[in-house]
């Protein structure tokens, strides 16, 4: 196992350290000077020239990748060329909505699915199979922007239940900041619910051809026993696989809900950040949900590794 | 055939054909503006209302057909076009340098939260169809080549393949002569989901009004436009979204079906 985890380790750090050069470079051959932009076209070559040695835009381009990364790995993400105040606090502010919603939305979308998934595969070819699947079907081809437009028209605007958008901050109570997240984590929840609902029945599915499976029926467990004790357990590994893309997937694709219902998470700063040139807040935020994706994906597989044994010796 | 598949064909052929005809026929000009007109309901004239500043819906959907077809297409080429080889390149020298190379740059790619970096670079280079097309293109390759490789893999172990290179063919004929054909039918599918995640990707990047600039209709943007008009207008944001659902429920649906009717194991545990 400590083989496997020295192994998989490694493979992390390169991962990320071609990801922050892939980020730094992609970003940096865009065109637009951030402190020209800041100042404004009518700026003193002098006064200019301040500014960028201000930012740190005055050094060669390797020199800044190092100080980016070195600042990254001590918790220093840079200062906003925008704000001039530190990125990390930025990040930190807005990661106060974004993190929730994300879990707000996975917590959802597994309460759908679980349920949904089991049931369907229990009475795989029966109708509750069939309505299930419809409906999986269908939620994957909605666009969760549009599904979120279609909350609010209900739910805001004619029935009055929830805001329209904005956020209400965690200092309003817990409640009333949930409140504020939940039609936004339905929005982000019903694609991944779908898709997960669908992987639960098919990995059930697979499990309950299984061998073990008859051979604890032949021991006389009743077929729902037999699918909560030993099924559910084996099906689970496909599912939490899926459970961890999503997560990374729930925190990068907020971004558009965030649009929707104006909330000030980590999408938005990104959307304001690249319209204003402010580099470092954009470098930052992506290389964060890039490392989130990363970070996550690793402890997937280490979960893995420790469950199922195979998976170590076949590495 | 399947249901599935007969459905999903159905749909999907509706939408290019609504976007073939669009070539020669709409109801109405598409960009042609009728303030007087603007917001109207469907109804008997405008047979799926008009937008806020009246121009014709059914006539910008049939056009915003064409955008999201001709983006995801292109964006799927790119993806088969660089994709597939890589994938029978990786298969045919598995376990080489190159292989390896391949495939941890594919993990890579998948890392990337798609929808940031696809934001990133249309915010970047410019809004526009064909960064759009670029963005969504460039997280298709690592999609095909692993499809690829995982289905290329297995073949290389079968007897017809050993034949083959007793017989002399070189790894790249082989590739090409004999692998190709055999995972087709993966591909073919593959197709299909790319195609439908393709049309969403767009939908999504026109709607924070990086995909296709004006006066090019595009389903995304018309939604971003009725945002602020869902409570007066609802059909601005119905019709459009609803495009996108059937184009994108046609592909899946034929894709599922397709999967069915190409592999012959599935087939015959049918009848």
């Amino acid at each position: 196992m400590l083989r496997y985890t020295l192994k998989r380790l490694i493979s992390l750090i390169i991962s990320l350290a071609v990801t922050s050069l892939v980020i730094f470079f992609v970003i940096e051959i865009a065109p637009g000077d951030p402190a020209s932009l800041m100042l404004g076209v009518n700026a003193q070559p002098d006064t200019l020239a301040a500014l960028r040695a201000e930012l740190g835009l005055d050094v060669p381009k390797w020199q800044r990748y190092l100080n980016w990364v070195g600042g990254m790995l001590v918790g220093d993400f840079g200062t906003s060329y925008q704000y001039r105040t530190p990125v990390a606090e930025m990040i930190g502010n807005r990661l106060w909505v974004s993190l929730p919603l994300a879990l707000y939305a996975l917590a959802l979308s597994t309460l759908i699915a679980f349920p949904a998934g089991i049931f369907a595969a229990a009475r795989r070819g029966g109708p509750g199979d069939v309505a299930i699947m419809s409906a999986t079907q269908l939620g994957v081809a909605i666009p969760n922007f549009w599904f979120a437009m279609m909350l609010v028209l209900i739910f805001a605007i004619n029935l009055r239940w929830f805001s329209a958008g904005g956020f209400a901050g965690w200092d309003n109570g817990f409640f009333a900041a949930m409140k504020s997240l939940t039609l936004p984590a339905i929005a982000l929840a019903m694609p991944q619910a779908a898709i997960l609902a669908r992987v639960m029945r098919s990995a059930l599915l697979d499990v309950l051809s299984e061998d073990y499976m008859r051979t604890a029926r032949a021991k006389g467990l009743s077929a729902r026993r037999a699918l909560w004790r030993h099924g559910l357990r084996n099906a689970m590994i496909p599912v939490l696989t899926i459970l961890g893309l999503q997560f990374s997937f729930l925190l990068a694709g907020g971004i558009i809900i965030e649009q929707v219902f104006f909330l000030p998470g980590l999408g938005r700063l990104i959307f304001q950040s690249i319209s204003a040139r402010d580099l470092i807040v954009v470098e930052s935020v992506t290389m964060l949900l890039v490392f989130a994706v990363i970070v996550v994906n690793f402890a997937v597989d280490l979960a893995y590794a420790a469950v199922d044994p195979r998976l170590r010796q076949r590495s | 055939m399947s249901r599935n598949l007969i459905l999903g064909a159905l749909l999907s052929s509706l939408v290019v054909l609504a976007a073939l005809v669009s070539f020669f026929w709409t109801p109405y000009d598409h960009t042609a503006i009728n303030v007087p007109a603007k917001l109207q309901s469907p109804n008997g004239t405008n047979w799926l209302g008009t937008d806020q500043i009246g121009r014709d819906i059914f006539s910008m959907i049939m056009v915003g057909a064409r955008t999201s077809i001709a983006v995801a297409f292109v964006a799927v080429g790119i993806g088969i076009g660089f994709g597939i080889p890589l994938g029978l390149w990786a298969a045919a020298n598995k376990g080489g340098w190159t292989d390896e190379i391949i495939m941890r740059g594919n993990d890579l790619i998948f890392a990337f939260p798609s929808l940031v970096i696809a934001i990133l670079i249309t915010a970047i280079f410019g809004a526009g169809a064909v960064n759009a097309i670029i963005a969504i293109g460039i997280f298709n390759i690592p999609v095909f080549a692993r499809v690829t490789r995982g289905g290329a893999l297995s073949l290389w172990e079968r007897e017809f393949i050993l034949a083959a290179r007793v017989a002399g063919k070189g790894r790249a004929r082989i590739s090409i002569e004999h692998i190709l054909p055999n995972i087709a039918n993966l591909l073919i599918v593959q197709v299909t989901i790319q195609f439908s995640l393709g049309i969403l990707a767009e939908a999504a990047l026109s709607y924070v009004g990086l995909g296709a600039q004006p006066p090019t209709p595009s389903w995304g943007r018309m939604l971003a436009d009725a945002q602020t008009l869902v409570s007066i207008a609802p059909h601005m944001a119905l019709v459009p979204g609803c495009a996108i659902i059937i184009t994108v429920l046609g592909l899946n649906l034929m894709g599922d079906g397709l999967r069915d009717w190409l592999d012959p194991r599935l087939r015959l545990a049918r009848t």
